[in-house]
Protein backbone atom coordinates (compact mmCIF):
# COMPACT_ATOMS: atom_id res chain seq x y z
CA UNK A 1 0.00 0.00 0.00
CA UNK A 2 1.24 3.51 -0.84
CA UNK A 3 2.04 5.57 2.26
CA UNK A 4 -0.01 8.70 2.88
CA UNK A 5 3.16 10.78 3.08
CA UNK A 6 6.27 9.89 1.12
CA UNK A 7 9.48 11.83 1.51
CA UNK A 8 12.42 10.74 -0.63
CA UNK A 9 15.97 12.11 -0.61
CA UNK A 10 14.70 15.46 0.63
CA UNK A 11 17.27 18.25 0.66
CA UNK A 12 16.67 21.71 2.04
CA UNK A 13 19.19 24.38 2.82
CA UNK A 14 18.94 28.02 3.79
CA UNK A 15 21.60 29.92 1.88
CA UNK A 16 24.62 27.66 2.34
CA UNK A 17 23.40 26.03 5.54
CA UNK A 18 22.06 22.52 4.90
CA UNK A 19 19.10 21.66 7.15
CA UNK A 20 17.75 18.46 5.61
CA UNK A 21 20.25 16.13 3.95
CA UNK A 22 18.63 13.48 1.73
CA UNK A 23 15.96 12.68 4.29
CA UNK A 24 13.71 9.66 3.65
CA UNK A 25 10.48 9.09 5.55
CA UNK A 26 7.17 7.33 4.89
CA UNK A 27 4.09 7.86 7.03
CA UNK A 28 0.98 5.66 6.84
CA UNK A 29 -2.59 6.84 7.18
CA UNK A 30 -3.77 7.02 10.80
CA UNK A 31 -0.31 7.16 12.38
CA UNK A 32 0.62 9.59 15.15
CA UNK A 33 4.25 10.46 14.52
CA UNK A 34 6.28 12.42 17.04
CA UNK A 35 9.17 14.22 15.38
CA UNK A 36 11.97 14.62 17.89
CA UNK A 37 15.41 16.13 17.67
CA UNK A 38 17.58 18.94 18.96
CA UNK A 39 17.16 22.53 17.77
CA UNK A 40 18.29 22.87 14.17
CA UNK A 41 17.77 19.19 13.40
CA UNK A 42 15.18 20.04 10.75
CA UNK A 43 11.84 19.27 12.46
CA UNK A 44 10.17 22.60 11.72
CA UNK A 45 11.72 22.73 8.25
CA UNK A 46 10.25 19.31 7.48
CA UNK A 47 6.81 20.45 8.67
CA UNK A 48 7.03 23.62 6.57
CA UNK A 49 7.95 21.56 3.54
CA UNK A 50 5.11 19.09 4.12
CA UNK A 51 2.50 21.84 4.16
CA UNK A 52 3.96 23.69 1.19
CA UNK A 53 5.21 26.74 3.07
CA UNK A 54 8.69 26.09 1.76
CA UNK A 55 10.17 24.60 -1.43
CA UNK A 56 12.71 21.76 -1.30
CA UNK A 57 16.09 22.12 -3.01
CA UNK A 58 15.94 18.49 -4.11
CA UNK A 59 13.99 15.33 -3.41
CA UNK A 60 10.37 14.25 -3.62
CA UNK A 61 7.43 14.93 -1.31
CA UNK A 62 4.10 13.20 -1.98
CA UNK A 63 1.10 13.74 0.23
CA UNK A 64 -1.96 11.58 -0.47
CA UNK A 65 -0.50 10.83 -3.88
CA UNK A 66 -0.13 14.51 -4.78
CA UNK A 67 3.34 15.87 -5.38
CA UNK A 68 4.70 19.04 -3.84
CA UNK A 69 5.18 21.79 -4.90
CA UNK A 70 3.54 20.98 -8.28
CA UNK A 71 0.17 19.99 -6.81
CA UNK A 72 0.29 22.26 -3.79
CA UNK A 73 -3.42 23.22 -3.85
CA UNK A 74 -4.52 19.61 -3.53
CA UNK A 75 -2.02 18.98 -0.73
CA UNK A 76 -2.96 22.13 1.21
CA UNK A 77 -6.64 21.12 1.14
CA UNK A 78 -5.73 17.92 3.03
CA UNK A 79 -3.53 19.53 5.67
CA UNK A 80 -4.20 21.41 8.90
CA UNK A 81 -1.33 23.28 10.55
CA UNK A 82 -0.95 24.17 14.21
CA UNK A 83 2.21 25.92 15.33
CA UNK A 84 3.30 27.61 18.54
CA UNK A 85 1.98 30.89 17.09
CA UNK A 86 -1.81 31.35 17.25
CA UNK A 87 -2.26 32.01 13.50
CA UNK A 88 -5.40 33.99 14.35
CA UNK A 89 -6.48 37.66 14.41
CA UNK A 90 -6.62 39.28 17.81
CA UNK A 91 -9.23 41.88 16.84
CA UNK A 92 -11.70 39.26 15.65
CA UNK A 93 -13.81 36.97 17.81
CA UNK A 94 -13.31 33.21 17.85
CA UNK A 95 -16.31 32.75 15.53
CA UNK A 96 -15.17 35.52 13.14
CA UNK A 97 -11.68 34.03 12.95
CA UNK A 98 -13.07 30.62 12.09
CA UNK A 99 -15.53 32.10 9.56
CA UNK A 100 -12.68 33.94 7.85
CA UNK A 101 -10.60 30.80 7.46
CA UNK A 102 -13.62 28.72 6.41
CA UNK A 103 -14.12 31.19 3.53
CA UNK A 104 -10.47 30.74 2.53
CA UNK A 105 -11.18 26.99 2.36
CA UNK A 106 -14.29 27.77 0.29
CA UNK A 107 -16.64 26.10 2.76
CA UNK A 108 -20.25 27.23 2.12
CA UNK A 109 -21.51 29.66 4.79
CA UNK A 110 -24.22 27.43 6.31
CA UNK A 111 -21.97 24.40 6.43
CA UNK A 112 -19.19 26.53 7.93
CA UNK A 113 -21.41 27.90 10.66
CA UNK A 114 -22.53 24.41 11.69
CA UNK A 115 -18.93 23.19 11.61
CA UNK A 116 -17.78 26.14 13.75
CA UNK A 117 -20.39 25.38 16.42
CA UNK A 118 -19.30 21.74 16.41
CA UNK A 119 -15.58 22.57 16.60
CA UNK A 120 -15.94 25.20 19.31
CA UNK A 121 -17.79 22.59 21.38
CA UNK A 122 -15.06 20.03 20.66
CA UNK A 123 -12.31 22.35 21.91
CA UNK A 124 -14.41 23.60 24.84
CA UNK A 125 -14.81 27.19 23.67
CA UNK A 126 -18.54 27.38 22.91
CA UNK A 127 -19.12 29.95 25.63
CA UNK A 128 -16.33 32.18 24.28
CA UNK A 129 -17.42 32.04 20.64
CA UNK A 130 -18.06 35.78 20.46
CA UNK A 131 -15.15 36.91 22.65
CA UNK A 132 -12.30 38.71 20.95
CA UNK A 133 -9.23 36.56 20.55
CA UNK A 134 -7.04 39.08 22.39
CA UNK A 135 -8.94 38.22 25.60
CA UNK A 136 -7.97 34.53 25.37
CA UNK A 137 -5.33 32.79 27.47
CA UNK A 138 -2.48 30.96 25.73
CA UNK A 139 -4.21 27.61 26.28
CA UNK A 140 -7.48 28.86 24.85
CA UNK A 141 -5.66 30.28 21.84
CA UNK A 142 -4.05 26.95 21.17
CA UNK A 143 -7.43 25.19 21.34
CA UNK A 144 -8.90 27.74 18.94
CA UNK A 145 -5.92 27.23 16.63
CA UNK A 146 -6.71 23.52 16.58
CA UNK A 147 -10.33 24.31 15.73
CA UNK A 148 -9.06 26.47 12.86
CA UNK A 149 -6.85 23.67 11.60
CA UNK A 150 -9.79 21.24 11.68
CA UNK A 151 -12.27 23.50 9.84
CA UNK A 152 -11.90 21.79 6.47
CA UNK A 153 -11.78 18.32 8.06
CA UNK A 154 -8.21 17.55 6.94
CA UNK A 155 -6.79 14.02 6.87
CA UNK A 156 -3.41 15.21 8.08
CA UNK A 157 -2.62 17.46 11.03
CA UNK A 158 0.80 18.99 11.48
CA UNK A 159 1.71 20.30 14.93
CA UNK A 160 4.89 22.32 15.22
CA UNK A 161 5.85 22.41 18.91
CA UNK A 162 2.25 22.92 20.03
CA UNK A 163 3.08 22.78 23.77
CA UNK A 164 5.29 25.90 23.70
CA UNK A 165 4.11 28.36 26.35
CA UNK A 166 1.32 26.18 27.71
CA UNK A 167 0.90 25.58 31.45
CA UNK A 168 0.20 22.11 32.86
CA UNK A 169 -3.58 22.39 32.68
CA UNK A 170 -3.58 23.68 29.13
CA UNK A 171 -1.08 20.96 28.16
CA UNK A 172 -3.37 18.31 29.64
CA UNK A 173 -6.30 19.67 27.60
CA UNK A 174 -4.14 19.59 24.47
CA UNK A 175 -3.14 15.98 25.27
CA UNK A 176 -6.83 15.06 25.32
CA UNK A 177 -7.49 16.84 22.01
CA UNK A 178 -4.53 15.13 20.33
CA UNK A 179 -5.62 11.72 21.59
CA UNK A 180 -9.11 12.40 20.26
CA UNK A 181 -7.79 13.37 16.81
CA UNK A 182 -5.68 10.22 16.65
CA UNK A 183 -8.61 8.06 17.73
CA UNK A 184 -10.74 9.64 14.96
CA UNK A 185 -8.24 8.13 12.51
CA UNK A 186 -6.46 11.29 11.46
CA UNK A 187 -2.77 11.26 10.66
CA UNK A 188 -0.97 13.41 13.20
CA UNK A 189 2.62 14.62 12.91
CA UNK A 190 3.92 16.57 15.88
CA UNK A 191 7.34 18.08 16.43
CA UNK A 192 8.24 18.38 20.10
CA UNK A 193 11.06 18.41 22.62
CA UNK A 194 8.88 16.68 25.20
CA UNK A 195 10.08 13.06 25.18
CA UNK A 196 7.70 11.64 27.85
CA UNK A 197 4.73 13.17 26.06
CA UNK A 198 5.93 11.79 22.70
CA UNK A 199 6.28 8.29 24.19
CA UNK A 200 2.84 8.52 25.75
CA UNK A 201 0.81 10.04 22.91
CA UNK A 202 2.43 9.01 19.63
CA UNK A 203 2.25 5.67 17.86
CA UNK A 204 5.70 6.17 16.36
CA UNK A 205 8.73 8.30 17.07
CA UNK A 206 11.14 9.66 14.51
CA UNK A 207 14.32 11.28 15.79
CA UNK A 208 15.93 13.74 13.41
CA UNK A 209 19.50 14.68 13.85
CA UNK A 210 21.51 16.92 11.57
CA UNK A 211 18.92 16.68 8.83
CA UNK A 212 18.50 12.90 8.61
CA UNK A 213 16.36 10.30 10.35
CA UNK A 214 18.51 8.93 13.15
CA UNK A 215 15.91 6.67 14.73
CA UNK A 216 12.45 5.54 13.64
CA UNK A 217 10.32 3.04 15.58
CA UNK A 218 6.84 2.44 16.96
CA UNK A 219 6.27 3.42 20.56
CA UNK A 220 4.69 0.10 21.53
CA UNK A 221 7.73 -1.02 23.48
CA UNK A 222 9.04 2.40 24.41
CA UNK A 223 8.65 4.21 27.69
CA UNK A 224 9.93 7.71 28.50
CA UNK A 225 13.20 6.46 30.04
CA UNK A 226 14.04 4.15 27.18
CA UNK A 227 13.19 6.88 24.66
CA UNK A 228 15.41 9.36 26.52
CA UNK A 229 18.34 6.93 26.32
CA UNK A 230 17.76 6.31 22.61
CA UNK A 231 17.42 10.04 21.98
CA UNK A 232 20.73 10.82 23.68
CA UNK A 233 22.47 8.02 21.86
CA UNK A 234 21.03 8.98 18.46
CA UNK A 235 21.67 12.70 18.67
CA UNK A 236 25.20 12.32 20.04
CA UNK A 237 26.10 9.71 17.42
CA UNK A 238 24.93 11.82 14.49
CA UNK A 239 26.46 14.94 16.00
CA UNK A 240 29.82 13.20 16.26
CA UNK A 241 29.79 12.22 12.56
CA UNK B 1 -10.33 22.24 -4.71
CA UNK B 2 -8.76 25.68 -5.14
CA UNK B 3 -10.65 28.63 -3.64
CA UNK B 4 -11.65 31.12 -6.40
CA UNK B 5 -9.35 34.14 -6.68
CA UNK B 6 -12.03 36.82 -6.29
CA UNK B 7 -13.55 35.00 -3.32
CA UNK B 8 -10.12 35.05 -1.62
CA UNK B 9 -9.62 38.76 -2.30
CA UNK B 10 -13.10 39.70 -1.01
CA UNK B 11 -12.64 37.52 2.09
CA UNK B 12 -9.33 39.19 3.00
CA UNK B 13 -10.69 42.69 2.37
CA UNK B 14 -13.75 42.01 4.54
CA UNK B 15 -11.56 40.64 7.30
CA UNK B 16 -9.26 43.70 7.20
CA UNK B 17 -12.23 46.08 7.28
CA UNK B 18 -13.85 44.22 10.17
CA UNK B 19 -10.62 44.14 12.19
CA UNK B 20 -10.06 47.84 11.50
CA UNK B 21 -13.61 48.79 12.41
CA UNK B 22 -13.01 47.12 15.74
CA UNK B 23 -9.55 48.49 16.54
CA UNK B 24 -9.48 51.72 14.47
CA UNK B 25 -5.73 51.41 14.89
CA UNK B 26 -4.66 51.90 11.31
CA UNK B 27 -6.92 54.68 10.05
CA UNK B 28 -6.64 56.67 13.27
CA UNK B 29 -2.83 56.64 13.29
CA UNK B 30 -2.66 57.46 9.57
CA UNK B 31 -5.32 60.15 9.94
CA UNK B 32 -3.66 61.75 12.92
CA UNK B 33 -0.31 61.77 11.17
CA UNK B 34 -1.89 63.32 8.05
CA UNK B 35 -3.67 65.99 10.07
CA UNK B 36 -0.54 66.97 11.99
CA UNK B 37 1.51 67.00 8.83
CA UNK B 38 -0.97 69.29 7.03
CA UNK B 39 -1.09 71.65 10.02
CA UNK B 40 2.68 71.84 10.39
CA UNK B 41 3.14 72.61 6.69
CA UNK B 42 0.35 75.18 6.91
CA UNK B 43 2.02 76.99 9.82
CA UNK B 44 5.45 76.76 8.19
CA UNK B 45 4.15 78.39 5.01
CA UNK B 46 1.78 80.80 6.75
CA UNK B 47 3.64 84.00 6.03
CA UNK B 48 3.82 83.52 2.31
CA UNK B 49 0.33 83.03 0.82
CA UNK B 50 1.59 82.46 -2.75
CA UNK B 51 4.16 79.91 -1.62
CA UNK B 52 1.50 78.15 0.38
CA UNK B 53 -0.81 77.85 -2.60
CA UNK B 54 2.00 76.64 -4.82
CA UNK B 55 3.10 74.06 -2.29
CA UNK B 56 -0.31 72.40 -1.99
CA UNK B 57 0.48 69.55 -4.34
CA UNK B 58 3.79 68.79 -2.58
CA UNK B 59 2.17 68.89 0.86
CA UNK B 60 -0.65 66.65 -0.34
CA UNK B 61 1.65 63.95 -1.71
CA UNK B 62 4.24 64.05 1.08
CA UNK B 63 1.40 63.55 3.55
CA UNK B 64 -0.29 60.79 1.53
CA UNK B 65 2.99 58.95 0.97
CA UNK B 66 4.13 58.95 4.60
CA UNK B 67 0.67 58.21 5.98
CA UNK B 68 0.51 55.25 3.55
CA UNK B 69 3.88 53.94 4.73
CA UNK B 70 2.64 54.09 8.31
CA UNK B 71 -0.49 52.13 7.38
CA UNK B 72 1.30 49.58 5.21
CA UNK B 73 3.73 48.68 7.98
CA UNK B 74 0.93 48.10 10.48
CA UNK B 75 -1.32 46.28 8.03
CA UNK B 76 1.34 43.71 7.17
CA UNK B 77 2.66 43.49 10.74
CA UNK B 78 -0.83 42.27 11.72
CA UNK B 79 -0.34 39.33 9.35
CA UNK B 80 3.20 38.52 10.47
CA UNK B 81 3.15 38.94 14.23
CA UNK B 82 0.55 36.29 14.98
CA UNK B 83 1.71 34.08 12.09
CA UNK B 84 -1.54 34.68 10.20
CA UNK B 85 0.21 34.93 6.87
CA UNK B 86 1.34 31.31 7.29
CA UNK B 87 -2.22 30.25 8.07
CA UNK B 88 -3.35 31.88 4.82
CA UNK B 89 -0.45 30.36 2.89
CA UNK B 90 -1.44 26.81 3.87
CA UNK B 91 -5.00 27.36 2.61
CA UNK B 92 -5.73 26.20 -0.97
CA UNK B 93 -5.81 29.75 -2.36
CA UNK B 94 -3.96 31.55 -5.11
CA UNK B 95 -1.24 33.40 -3.21
CA UNK B 96 -1.65 36.47 -5.37
CA UNK B 97 -5.12 36.66 -3.79
CA UNK B 98 -3.40 37.57 -0.52
CA UNK B 99 -1.52 40.40 -2.26
CA UNK B 100 -4.65 41.79 -3.89
CA UNK B 101 -6.74 41.36 -0.74
CA UNK B 102 -4.21 43.29 1.32
CA UNK B 103 -3.77 45.83 -1.49
CA UNK B 104 -7.50 46.61 -1.71
CA UNK B 105 -7.70 46.89 2.07
CA UNK B 106 -4.74 49.27 2.21
CA UNK B 107 -6.13 51.25 -0.70
CA UNK B 108 -9.45 51.74 1.09
CA UNK B 109 -7.70 52.92 4.27
CA UNK B 110 -5.51 55.44 2.43
CA UNK B 111 -8.47 56.71 0.42
CA UNK B 112 -10.40 57.22 3.64
CA UNK B 113 -7.55 59.29 5.06
CA UNK B 114 -7.32 61.25 1.78
CA UNK B 115 -11.08 61.90 1.94
CA UNK B 116 -10.59 63.53 5.34
CA UNK B 117 -7.45 65.41 4.23
CA UNK B 118 -8.92 67.07 1.15
CA UNK B 119 -11.56 69.31 2.79
CA UNK B 120 -9.10 70.34 5.53
CA UNK B 121 -6.46 71.21 2.95
CA UNK B 122 -9.00 73.07 0.84
CA UNK B 123 -9.73 75.32 3.83
CA UNK B 124 -6.16 75.72 5.12
CA UNK B 125 -4.49 76.27 1.76
CA UNK B 126 -7.32 78.16 0.10
CA UNK B 127 -7.31 75.88 -2.98
CA UNK B 128 -10.20 73.78 -4.22
CA UNK B 129 -8.96 70.22 -4.28
CA UNK B 130 -12.30 68.68 -5.24
CA UNK B 131 -11.67 68.66 -8.97
CA UNK B 132 -12.65 65.54 -10.92
CA UNK B 133 -9.32 64.98 -12.71
CA UNK B 134 -7.36 65.74 -9.57
CA UNK B 135 -9.33 63.04 -7.78
CA UNK B 136 -8.51 60.62 -10.62
CA UNK B 137 -4.80 61.41 -10.25
CA UNK B 138 -5.07 60.98 -6.50
CA UNK B 139 -6.72 57.58 -6.93
CA UNK B 140 -4.14 56.41 -9.48
CA UNK B 141 -1.24 57.69 -7.38
CA UNK B 142 -2.49 55.98 -4.25
CA UNK B 143 -3.15 52.76 -6.22
CA UNK B 144 0.40 52.68 -7.59
CA UNK B 145 1.93 53.54 -4.26
CA UNK B 146 -0.17 50.98 -2.37
CA UNK B 147 0.62 48.26 -4.92
CA UNK B 148 4.37 48.55 -4.64
CA UNK B 149 4.04 49.27 -0.92
CA UNK B 150 2.03 46.13 -0.17
CA UNK B 151 4.59 43.98 -1.96
CA UNK B 152 7.58 45.61 -0.29
CA UNK B 153 5.95 45.71 3.16
CA UNK B 154 5.45 41.93 2.88
CA UNK B 155 9.23 41.67 2.55
CA UNK B 156 10.33 44.27 5.07
CA UNK B 157 7.85 43.22 7.75
CA UNK B 158 9.93 40.09 8.23
CA UNK B 159 12.93 42.16 9.28
CA UNK B 160 13.71 43.65 12.67
CA UNK B 161 14.02 47.23 11.40
CA UNK B 162 10.81 47.12 9.35
CA UNK B 163 9.59 50.59 10.37
CA UNK B 164 12.64 52.33 8.93
CA UNK B 165 13.38 49.87 6.14
CA UNK B 166 10.08 50.21 4.25
CA UNK B 167 10.47 53.90 3.26
CA UNK B 168 14.13 53.36 2.37
CA UNK B 169 13.27 50.51 0.01
CA UNK B 170 9.97 51.85 -1.19
CA UNK B 171 10.52 55.51 -2.02
CA UNK B 172 13.09 54.97 -4.80
CA UNK B 173 10.94 52.24 -6.38
CA UNK B 174 7.75 54.28 -6.11
CA UNK B 175 9.46 57.42 -7.44
CA UNK B 176 7.86 57.25 -10.93
CA UNK B 177 4.39 57.17 -9.30
CA UNK B 178 5.17 60.01 -6.89
CA UNK B 179 6.77 62.13 -9.60
CA UNK B 180 3.88 61.70 -12.05
CA UNK B 181 1.29 62.28 -9.32
CA UNK B 182 2.97 65.46 -8.01
CA UNK B 183 3.48 66.90 -11.52
CA UNK B 184 -0.07 66.06 -12.58
CA UNK B 185 -1.56 67.54 -9.41
CA UNK B 186 0.53 70.73 -9.74
CA UNK B 187 -0.50 71.16 -13.38
CA UNK B 188 -4.21 70.83 -12.53
CA UNK B 189 -4.00 73.14 -9.52
CA UNK B 190 -2.17 75.86 -11.48
CA UNK B 191 -4.81 75.72 -14.20
CA UNK B 192 -2.49 74.38 -16.90
CA UNK B 193 -3.85 73.21 -20.27
CA UNK B 194 -5.31 69.68 -20.39
CA UNK B 195 -2.45 68.40 -22.53
CA UNK B 196 0.04 69.34 -19.81
CA UNK B 197 -1.50 67.21 -17.09
CA UNK B 198 -3.01 64.48 -19.27
CA UNK B 199 0.48 63.17 -20.05
CA UNK B 200 1.14 62.66 -16.32
CA UNK B 201 -2.18 60.90 -15.94
CA UNK B 202 -1.29 58.56 -18.80
CA UNK B 203 2.10 57.88 -17.26
CA UNK B 204 0.37 57.05 -13.96
CA UNK B 205 -1.95 54.56 -15.69
CA UNK B 206 1.01 52.90 -17.41
CA UNK B 207 3.18 52.75 -14.26
CA UNK B 208 0.27 51.40 -12.19
CA UNK B 209 -0.32 48.68 -14.78
CA UNK B 210 3.36 47.70 -14.77
CA UNK B 211 3.52 47.65 -10.95
CA UNK B 212 0.34 45.58 -10.65
CA UNK B 213 1.65 43.03 -13.14
CA UNK B 214 5.13 42.84 -11.57
CA UNK B 215 3.75 42.53 -8.04
CA UNK B 216 1.36 39.79 -9.17
CA UNK B 217 4.25 37.85 -10.72
CA UNK B 218 6.72 38.39 -7.87
CA UNK B 219 4.53 37.93 -4.80
CA UNK B 220 4.67 34.12 -4.71
CA UNK B 221 8.49 34.17 -4.69
CA UNK B 222 8.69 36.91 -2.08
CA UNK B 223 6.54 35.18 0.52
CA UNK B 224 8.28 31.82 0.29
CA UNK B 225 10.90 31.10 2.96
Amino acid sequence: MTPLIEVQSLVKSYDLLPVLRKLNLNIERGEFVALLGPNGSGKSTLIRLLCGLSRPNAGVIRVGGWELPREAYAVRAQIGLVSHKPLLYENLSARENLLFFSRLYNIPRQKAEARIVELLAQVGLSKRADSLMRTFSRGMLQRLTIARALLHNPDILLFDEPYTGLDQDASAVLDGLLRGLYTEGRTVIMSTHDLPRAAELASRVVILSRGVVGYDAPTTELDALRLAAIYTETTSMTSAR
Amino acid sequence: MKTPFLHTVVTIVRKDLRAELRSRELVSSMGLFALLSILIFSFALELDRVAREEAVSGVLWVTVVFASILGLNRSLAMERDQGNLEAMLVAPIDRAGILFGKLVGNLIFVLLVAAVMLPIMTVLYNKTLFQPWLLVILLLGILGFSTVGTLLATMTVQTRSRESLLPIVMLPIALPVILAAVRGTTAILTGAREAEWMIWLQILVAVDGIYLLLCYLLFEYIIED
